[in-house]
């Protein structure tokens, strides 16, 4: 019989980073080592604990990276909470990718980029953000604005410090809401701090946080001049198939899963406002 | 054409049972579904409308779909997929023009890229024979939607008479069952299946729901469908029971679930219904928190949705089951007459 995608392969998990308070990051191969299949960036994943259930998860690593797959994931449910219960060495189940990706290898090449990401929304974008960085001549500048609760929900804050603000051509901005001791950056929510920066229009922008945290940037970014068709995002909705089945993340004539996660805001506008 | 006497049908099931397995509308408990023919059941091709439609002879409303075994850390993945074609085939028989285009709608989703296995294994080792109505009820609205309740199509098609039933292979693999039942039949019939047709047809033409508007259904008008004010009072009645979609022979949205046993994990598929209000929950919120939205996605999804992502093919057939079984007596007709075209004004 021909493979179904809905059977998946069983993953190891290698490595447990915790990031934030509530934010993991796990290393997951193949049981016999291997990365377990290919994506793109913004493609998503199925991960499961056989027993407990399955959540779709934007993969985190760069697709450049051969070795692992990892996910960047919030403890807010019953399969993540038993997810961040686990160490390395446990097994969980994967199935993908699933979706469509950002257009890294179509519009974004040759663009300067914008990216603005609050909380775990930095997690679908730091597949970009790596996969830029790996074929760096291919794109221009990048600017990365960033922000979560307090210095401590930063995720990834290793890997912003140490490697990506001192890429030559980025400029990395985080910001945390409120002050807070040993924080002398930015103070202050994303979308009034992404209207300070008076950051140029004519970037491609990628956007992912909090629906409300789109929402105002999206009308910050439009007042300083971006078009809603170079100002992409990432969707989450319940889902249960990934490959436009199941019915469950249907908006409009899209399903999430299949025609998205990644839209661009023009797309957006199509569709009813349910998402 | 072929023709056989009413009284000789048993004899024919017991033919097509001999090698395959038989599929037919069959009475029990007062209620007419889709079961599996063997001697002394009974039949009941007159029925128009079977309760559930025959979608669950490929998408069955529980399925499992593989099983986890595990042992201290290690998982073990355990495919339990059957290859109905190379075990066994079926016949599935007496299939409503209404609910062969259903299968259609059904075949667009499960069939489309990545196929849906466990549905495509079923559907071909299928071969449908479908029945001209002869007796369609207040409640059928087929042909507002193009469909002929008097020709469908399927590999085989069959009328019914008040003497005989008429035999017509369409696919060569109706073909195939033809040659394996033939001895039973006798030529001719024409004229009888046109003059069954003509009587169909009258009822068909005097139906009140016959002339419905679909024209407004476009999806160039999805998002002013979408915000119509009338979805709160069209919905208010709603009790989210979910019937519609259970009883709906092209809803086919599905939930996945794990189940733990003395031998494994089973992770299985079961009919899900967007009716319900944890269809769409997350951990962290829920995109359709009231009923009217639940409500409004279900129509939106049949009538302007799907068409939009199939060249105008509706998710309706106009089978009225939702019609008969709502107990709020709410319906996708008073969806379309209430934000439908012209005609319903």
């Amino acid at each position: 019989m021909i493979d179904e995608t809905l059977i998946p392969k069983v993953g190891v998990i290698t490595d447990v980073r915790k990031d934030t308070p509530d934010v993991k990051t796990f290393r997951v191969v193949g049981k016999d080592g291997k990365k377990l299949f290919e994506h793109m960036p913004g493609q998503c994943a199925m991960v499961s604990v056989p027993g407990v259930g399955e959540c779709m998860f934007s993969i985190t690593s760069s697709p450049t990276n051969m070795e692992y797959m990892e996910f960047s994931i919030k403890k807010c449910g019953c399969v993540t909470e038993v997810i961040h219960s686990m160490e390395a060495g446990a097994q969980v189940t994967v199935r993908g990718p699933y979706g469509r990706n950002f257009p890294v290898e179509e519009d974004f090449k040759g663009k300067d980029l914008l990216f603005i990401a609050g909380g775990i929304g930095l997690a679908p974008l730091r597949s970009v953000i790596n996969y830029v960085r790996h074929y760096r001549a291919n794109y221009g500048k990048v600017v990365i604005v960033y922000g979560a609760r307090s210095m401590d929900d930063l995720v990834d804050f290793e890997e912003i410090k140490t490697e990506w603000m001192n890429e030559p051509d980025f400029n990395v901005y985080l910001t945390i809401d409120r002050p807070q001791d040993g924080w002398d950056g930015h103070v202050g929510f994303v979308p009034a701090y992404v209207k300070e920066l008076g950051l140029d229009p004519n970037m491609t922008a990628v956007l992912c946080g909090p629906p409300i945290m789109i929402k105002f940037t999206l009308a910050g970014l439009l007042e300083l001049g971006f078009e809603k068709s170079r100002v992409y995002t990432t969707l989450e909705l319940r889902m249960k198939c990934g490959v436009g089945k199941c019915g469950r993340c249907n908006v409009g004539d899209k399903f999430v899963c299949k025609d998205g996660p990644v839209f661009r805001m023009d797309q957006l506008d199509e569709l009813p406002d349910e998402y | 054409m072929l023709r056989i006497a009413k009284e000789k049908l048993n004899a024919l099931y017991a033919k097509i049972s001999e090698t395959m397995g038989l599929f037919i509308p069959v009475k029990k408990a007062g209620e007419v579904n889709y079961a599996v023919w063997s001697e002394g059941k009974e039949v009941s091709l007159e029925t128009l409308k079977t309760v559930k439609s025959p979608k669950n002879m490929f998408f069955p409303q529980t399925e499992n779909m593989m099983k986890f075994k595990t042992e201290g850390k290690e998982i073990e993945v355990e495919d339990l997929r059957v290859d109905y074609k190379e075990v066994k085939e079926f016949v599935l028989f007496g299939v409503k023009a209404c609910d062969f285009k259903a299968m259609e709608v059904l075949d667009k989703v499960f069939l489309a890229d990545p196929v849906d296995t466990y549905y495509k294994s079923r559907r071909e080792a299928t071969t449908v024979v479908t029945l001209a109505c002869s007796r369609p009820e207040e409640s059928c609205f087929c042909s507002a939607f193009g469909i002929d309740a008097t020709a469908p199509q399927g590999d085989v098609t069959v009328w019914l008479d008040e003497n005989n039933l008429y035999w017509q292979a369409n696919t060569e693999q109706g073909e195939k069952l033809t040659e394996k039942v033939s001895d039973l039949f006798e030529n001719g019939g024409e004229e009888d299946v046109k003059a069954q047709q003509a009587k169909t047809k009258e009822i068909l033409a005097k139906l009140p729901f016959a002339t419905l508007d679909l024209s407004r259904f476009k999806p160039e008008n999805l998002n002013e469908l979408f915000n119509a004010p009338e979805w709160e009072s069209m919905s208010e009645a709603c009790l989210g029971c979910g019937t519609c979609t259970f009883v709906c022979p092209t809803c086919q949205c599905f939930d996945i679930r794990d189940f733990k046993t003395n031998d494994g994990i089973l992770r299985y598929r079961c009919w899900d219904s967007c009716m319900y209000s944890d269809f769409t929950l997350m951990a962290h919120g829920n995109s359709r928190t009231t009923q009217m939205q639940r409500f409004r996605q279900r129509f939106m999804h049949k009538l302007v949705y799907y068409p939009s992502q199939n060249d105008g093919l509706y998710s309706c057939v106009g089978c009225g089951r939702c019609v008969n079984k709502c107990p709020q007596r709410l319906n996708i007709v008073k969806v379309i007459n209430t934000l439908g075209g012209k005609k319903n004004d």
